[in-house]
């Protein structure tokens, strides 16, 4: 006997183990449902997967008989564009001031401390200022996940920015490179991976506060949805949402990372890509 | 006759491309390096040996710029030593020497992308055809023709070095400035690119600086050995007295 830590699970082996938690929950589920809905028929907690099914049916299929749209869709789009927005944004400073910080110590020296300062700035808790500062339309919400994940995405290309081993830099200048082409032809297409990952690690974070901000105020998004129901204890719906919600959260990610591997072969060399992984 | 003395008088006719005069370099109370002098001309191949720690790499880091002599002189060209690495000076490290996200044939295009395209430091059109088919040279040059598609981490450590050099030799620069470049390699590898080293430099005729920790590639290839030691010491205050040149020697080079 090989001892546990030789022990590895063969590829269809790992994927059945990997579904066991899922099954296990499933069942859980669905027990617990049964005999709550066997004592009290109108029990809302734990619906059953016929009431799921309408549910779904109802959010994903059907159209609201006063507007005429389908709200699963109308939420998707919604909140998937201050998503977008908001992340997007993120990216973008978090490459422009990351890239500066990490490759300028005299932008590193006024910047960086206060973007440390303002990574630490609980994005909920100054909500209420964005709402007043900004009202209570889409661009308040943006500016909260650009709040709460742009500092994070600074940080972290500062540091991946000065992870560069010396030694290029020093040979990129006895090419006779400017600082602007070293940004532009060594140091930015270098931390452009990095970017992703950044990113990818990011979304659960703007998800969080997408949601938060459209739980306050909002007409429609996934967040607004999901706690508009919950007065009336929608389970139904609640939960197709959430599982909606991390299958996209999931797909992004994927997503990220599949563009990755393609966008950039140098970096994933054997070794390197099970780091990744 | 003296047979110093003629020496001496073409040394007066031909003026040193760079003069060192008196340097010293020391961090606060340590003191690295003492009273080092030095002419070289135009076209030698330097090799530097010491032990470690005696402060080969400090030297080496102030001919590239990175670090300023505490005290002294430093001319090259009879101008003062320029105070960052610049395209007068090549280099090629033992790692790290050459762009690990562009093909071979891209980090030797980029040393002549640069100059030419200041905003963008990329060339279109015919230009970037031209820059490629001088690229392509240099790797042909180097023993390279079949890995111009390849990255970095695909290279051997001997094909990344050979890079490293074809790289920086683009660039076309007055001196060359090797920090233990083959210092990682096999053996064998190693005769190779000592041939291959021997070859580009009698080639070029640019100036070569090589800081080495192996004596004989020192003996081998250059056509000048200096040996950095610490020539006093106090055991009480080992920070106290720096390294100096303790050997210079000409070394036949054919």
């Amino acid at each position: 006997m090989k001892r546990l830590i030789n022990q590895h699970p063969s590829r269809i082996g790992a994927l059945l183990l990997a579904t066991i938690p899922f099954i296990v929950i499933a069942i859980l589920y669905f027990t617990a449902s049964t005999e709550r809905l066997a004592e009290n028929p109108d029990d809302r907690l734990l619906p059953s997967i016929a009431q799921l099914i309408d549910g779904i049916q109802a959010a994903a299929f059907e159209e609201d008989p006063r507007t005429g749209d389908v709200i699963l869709w109308m939420d998707t789009a919604a909140s998937l564009e201050r998503l977008a927005w908001g992340v997007g944004l993120s990216a973008l400073l978090g490459l422009a001031f990351g890239v500066a910080t990490g490759m300028l110590p005299l932008a590193r020296a006024p910047l960086s401390p206060f973007i440390s300062v303002l990574s630490l700035v609980p994005p909920m808790a100054i909500l209420p200022i964005l709402f007043i500062a900004f009202g209570l339309d889409e661009l308040s919400k943006i500016v909260l996940i650009v709040l709460g994940v742009a500092p994070f995405i600074m940080r972290d290309l500062q540091q991946r920015v000065m992870e560069i081993p010396a030694e290029q830099l020093v040979k990129a200048q006895s090419l006779g490179m400017t600082s602007w082409q070293i940004a532009l032809r060594v140091v930015l297409p270098q931390v452009l991976p990095r970017l992703t990952d950044s990113v990818r690690l990011s979304l659960g974070a703007a998800w969080i506060f997408l949601i938060s901000a459209e739980a306050i105020a909002a007409e429609q998004g996934l967040g607004y949805r999901i706690f508009l129901v919950r007065r009336y204890m929608a389970m139904d719906t609640i939960l197709p949402y959430v599982a909606w919600i991390t299958l996209l959260a999931f797909l992004m990610d994927r997503a990220l990372f599949a563009l990755n591997r393609r966008a950039f072969p140098w970096l994933y060399n054997g070794r390197k890509a099970e780091e990744a992984a | 006759m003296n047979p110093a003395v003629p020496e001496a008088g073409v040394a007066a006719v031909r003026e040193p491309q760079i003069r060192i005069r008196k340097l010293w370099k020391s961090y606060g109370d340590r003191v690295v390096l003492e009273n080092i002098s030095l002419d070289i001309q135009a076209g030698e191949f330097v090799s530097i040996v010491g032990a470690s720690g005696c402060g080969k790499t400090t030297f080496f880091r102030m001919l590239l710029g990175e670090e300023q002599p505490s005290r002294g002189e430093m001319l090259l060209e009879g101008r003062p030593w320029p105070q960052e690495p610049d395209a007068d000076r090549g280099v090629v490290f033992q790692r790290y020497s050459v762009f690990p996200h562009l093909t071979a044939l891209a980090n030797v295009r980029i040393a002549l992308e640069t100059p030419r395209a200041r905003l963008l430091g990329r060339l279109f059109g015919s230009a970037a055809r031209e820059a490629d088919d001088k690229a392509r040279e240099w790797l042909a040059r180097v023993g390279l023709d079949g890995s111009a598609g390849k990255f970095p981490h695909e290279l051997s450590g001997g094909m990344q070095q050979r890079l490293a050099l074809a790289q920086s030799l683009a660039a076309a620069p007055k001196i060359l400035l090797l920090d233990e470049p083959f210092g990682a390699l096999d053996p064998g590898i190693r005769a190779d690119m000592h041939a291959l080293m021997k070859s580009l430099w009698l080639a070029q005729r640019f100036t070569v600086f090589m800081v080495t920790h192996d004596i004989e590639e020192g003996f081998s290839l250059g056509s000048r050995l200096l040996v950095f030691d610490r020539v006093r010491n106090d055991p009480h205050e080992p920070q106290r007295y720096g390294a100096r040149i303790t050997y210079d020697l000409p070394l036949k080079s054919e």
